[in-house]
């Protein structure tokens, strides 16, 4: 058996290795090198090395904005959806009449693309703005709160149900128990419910957190392409492909710096939490 | 042994398959690929006309047995399409810029044009993108950009009894002061005139801008740069003082104050919907160039007649401004990559001098792509017919008229055209002041272009 394993070894790995290689590993370390220089097409590049990092701080006034924007933007998603997904999952697990039904439909608004209900909200939205003579685009902090509830309208469904199987999974025993000791239910909610779904927590923080910190289409299509309203990862794309003209040389390296920095950002955070999170996972 | 074989065998054709799709693009060279051209690639920049190109391709193809591979860039990505293309294998041998700024970011990849029929034929050869007297980029179609009004609600207001202006018909109006006074009267007697506002709505939805902070932008930054006699090869555009800056200020004050739309929910209103305005009769103007005529005619439920529509110049309260006519030039320029092979650069050449020299190509650009096209080859009858573009020709030719240039192509970036819009709609909103905007607009000039 092992033997076979290992004769039948390349056939299985190198496909998948060089795949891997060709549309990952390659472009990553291009992307890593382009960063430090400047360059019109990815061909033809000069080595201007750390320039571009320190340009994002002197030169470009938009990335600090967006960055403070974005961690503003991931805390409130976070809190928001993942609250708002376990208590619809608690009231979904009761065996209340029309359950499945609604698990459908909070299901549903996850199914359509990002682009699309940009356009939806910003409909929404401004019909309801507009009873009081304004639009979305009248002050930043109307476009902030719109994604918000978009990015919520979105989200929530998908984590409910990973919600949904975390409860599902905790023993009907432990609960029994518990209610026997006289628990109240809230007691049972804090020292029972929740420490049990610590891994659908872990989960769902970290797909809520990695998608809000990548907001992109949906920050274009709610909030066009205004410098307020932009979350990282639009104003890399603006730095990138808006700046055309005699410096775009210039600005191709310094976008690139950007998406580096926010590679990393993404990296450091995404692993903080999960360490974090799990900690507090218990064994069942 | 032999299954070992067989596992590195199958192994391989996986990953050869793998490289294989990445590589695919590559032509299998043919003995001959140094004589002959078979392939010309286009990177087409107007996604509206997409479908006629397959069929140029298709006519192309049959005539001469060169294939021409037509690709699109989507709506606004021309840039990055490019950019991206580039780097391949199937970078693009005909591409185009978009004028002296254009020519910076791609001057490495333009191919010297000088010697090819195109330019020979070329009306206005300082239309064309020169430099240290090579050719660059050659224009293959002149547009036009002004007012477009509607003759019929117009006829209406100048046949009112009670209307308060003087004036009796639209030629009378030459002039801010009395565009104002007539579109005033209008907005106040909307009502008789069946209209919701003399203006269609001022579109300012990030990305559908443009006709602000371009092309109405262009026309102070032109008559400054012409106060100025600042000749577009040197430095000197790299600096603005907006010294017309209350001129732009008195003609968008009149737009949006005299426009379909409460002028704080500008910010979410496109093109389309402006253009549909005007179609629909509940405006009587609308600021757009002569590509927006299907954008009129072409509408469902359209209530305006081809003959209604006519240019009117943007008035705005300059000196002498009696004698200027509409914006009219180019950001269309056609280039040939000189990365390219000698041999397909010529079939390149070829290509164009078919398309815009022989009959089949001619019939093309003048009857399905509608470009006014400036060179000599097409004769009075062989321009398009949409009233628009005739009107754009009927400004070329006005005597005693001189038209404004385009010169929105040396605006420094996107990022700057964008930022002035985002300023306008502030201002729209009423949460910016006018000077904020001016000085907005001057530093970010000089800003964008790090002068």
């Amino acid at each position: 058996m092992h033997k076979t394993l290992k004769k039948y070894f390349p056939v299985f790995v190198v496909p998948v290795l060089a795949a891997f290689l060709v549309s990952f590993l390659i472009p990553f370390v291009m992307g890593i090198y382009l960063s430090f220089t400047e360059f019109r097409t990815v061909d033809a590049s000069e080595w201007v090395g750390i320039k571009n990092y320190i340009s994002i701080f002197t030169q470009d006034k938009t990335f600090l904005n967006s960055l403070w924007l974005t961690v503003k933007f991931t805390v409130v998603s976070i809190l928001s959806i993942n609250i708002i997904a376990f208590s619809i999952a608690l009231l979904l697990t009761r065996k209340l009449r029309g359950t499945d039904f609604f698990r459908t439909v909070f299901f549903m608004p996850n199914l359509i693309g990002g682009i699309v209900l940009g356009h939806i909200w910003s409909l929404i939205i401004n019909g309801i703005l507009g009873f009081f003579g304004v639009d979305i685009t009248y002050d930043p902090s109307y476009g902030f709160w719109g994604l918000v509830v978009l990015m919520n309208w979105q989200m929530i469904g998908y984590m409910m149900i990973i919600y949904i199987a975390g409860l599902q999974n905790i023993p009907e025993h432990i609960n029994e128990a518990a209610a026997i000791d006289g628990a109240s239910p809230l007691r049972t909610l804090f020292s029972i419910t929740i420490p049990m779904v610590m891994p659908s927590v872990t989960i769902c923080t970290f797909l809520t957190l990695t998608n809000s910190f990548k907001l992109f289409d949906q920050n274009l299509a709610l909030n066009g392409k205004s410098a307020e309203t932009s979350l990282l990862a639009l104003d890399i794309y603006k730095t990138f492909y808006d700046h055309t003209g005699l410096r775009l040389a210039e600005w191709h390296g310094i976008g690139q710096a950007k998406a580096v920095i926010f590679f990393l950002l993404v990296a450091v955070i995404a692993f903080v939490q999960l360490r974090a999170t799990e900690r507090k996972e218990i064994e069942q | 042994m032999k299954k070992r074989i067989l596992s590195i065998l199958l192994a391989l054709t996986v990953v050869t398959g793998v490289l294989a799709a990445c590589n695919r693009t590559k032509p299998a060279p043919d003995g001959n690929s140094g004589t002959t051209v078979t392939e010309i690639r286009y990177l087409n920049f107007k996604p509206e006309i997409a479908e006629v190109y397959k069929r140029i391709s298709e006519a192309y193809e049959k005539e001469t047995g060169v294939r021409l591979i037509v690709e699109t860039a989507a709506s606004g990505t021309y840039e990055s399409t490019l950019t991206a293309r580039m780097a391949t294998d199937e970078a693009p041998t005909i591409f185009q810029i978009n004028g002296p700024i254009g020519y910076a970011s791609w001057a490495d990849y333009c191919a010297d044009l000088s010697g090819t029929e195109l330019y020979k034929h070329l009306t206005d050869k300082s239309l064309a993108i020169t430099s240290g007297g090579r050719v660059y980029g050659i224009p293959y179609v002149v547009e036009g950009y002004g007012i477009i009004y509607n003759k019929a609600i117009l006829s209406k207001y100048f046949s009112l009894p009670n209307r308060a202006t003087p004036y009796n018909s639209v030629d009378e109006i030459n002039s801010f002061a009395a565009l104002k006074a007539v579109v005033e009267d209008m907005t106040a007697r909307k009502s008789e005139l069946g209209i919701d506002g003399v203006f269609a709505s001022t579109s300012l939805k990030t990305g559908e801008d443009w006709r602000w902070q371009t092309h109405l932008m262009n026309i102070p930054v032109t008559l400054e740069f012409l106060d100025k006699k600042i000749d577009l090869t040197g430095d000197g555009y790299k600096n603005i003082e907006f010294t017309y800056s209350d001129n732009f200020k008195n003609i968008f004050d009149l737009y949006i104050n005299n426009s379909t739309a409460d002028k704080t929910k500008l910010g979410t209103i496109d093109v389309t919907a402006s253009m549909a305005e005007f179609a629909l009769g509940k405006c009587a103007m609308v600021q757009n160039g002569n590509w927006g005529a299907s954008q009129i005619l072409g509408v469902s439920g359209n209530k305006v007649a081809a003959d209604d529509i006519g240019f009117l110049p943007i008035y705005m309260g300059t000196k002498g401004e009696e004698n200027l006519g509409i914006c009219i030039g180019t950001e269309n320029f056609i280039c040939i990559n000189s990365k390219a092979t000698d041999a397909q650069q010529k079939a390149a050449a070829d290509f164009l001098w078919w398309l815009f020299g022989s009959e089949t190509g001619k019939k093309y650009v003048s009857d399905e792509l509608g470009y006014i096209a400036p060179f000599d080859t097409f004769s009075e009858n062989e321009t398009p017919d949409d009233p628009l573009a005739r009107e754009v020709m009927r400004w070329m030719n006005m005597e005693g008229i001189t038209n404004i240039p385009w010169n929105f192509t040396v605006f420094p970036s996107q990022n700057y055209k964008d930022s002035l819009g985002t300023a306008l709609l502030r201002y729209a909103q009423g949460q910016m002041g006018w000077d904020e905007v001016k000085k907005h607009a001057v530093n970010e000039w000089k800003n964008e272009f790090g002068a």
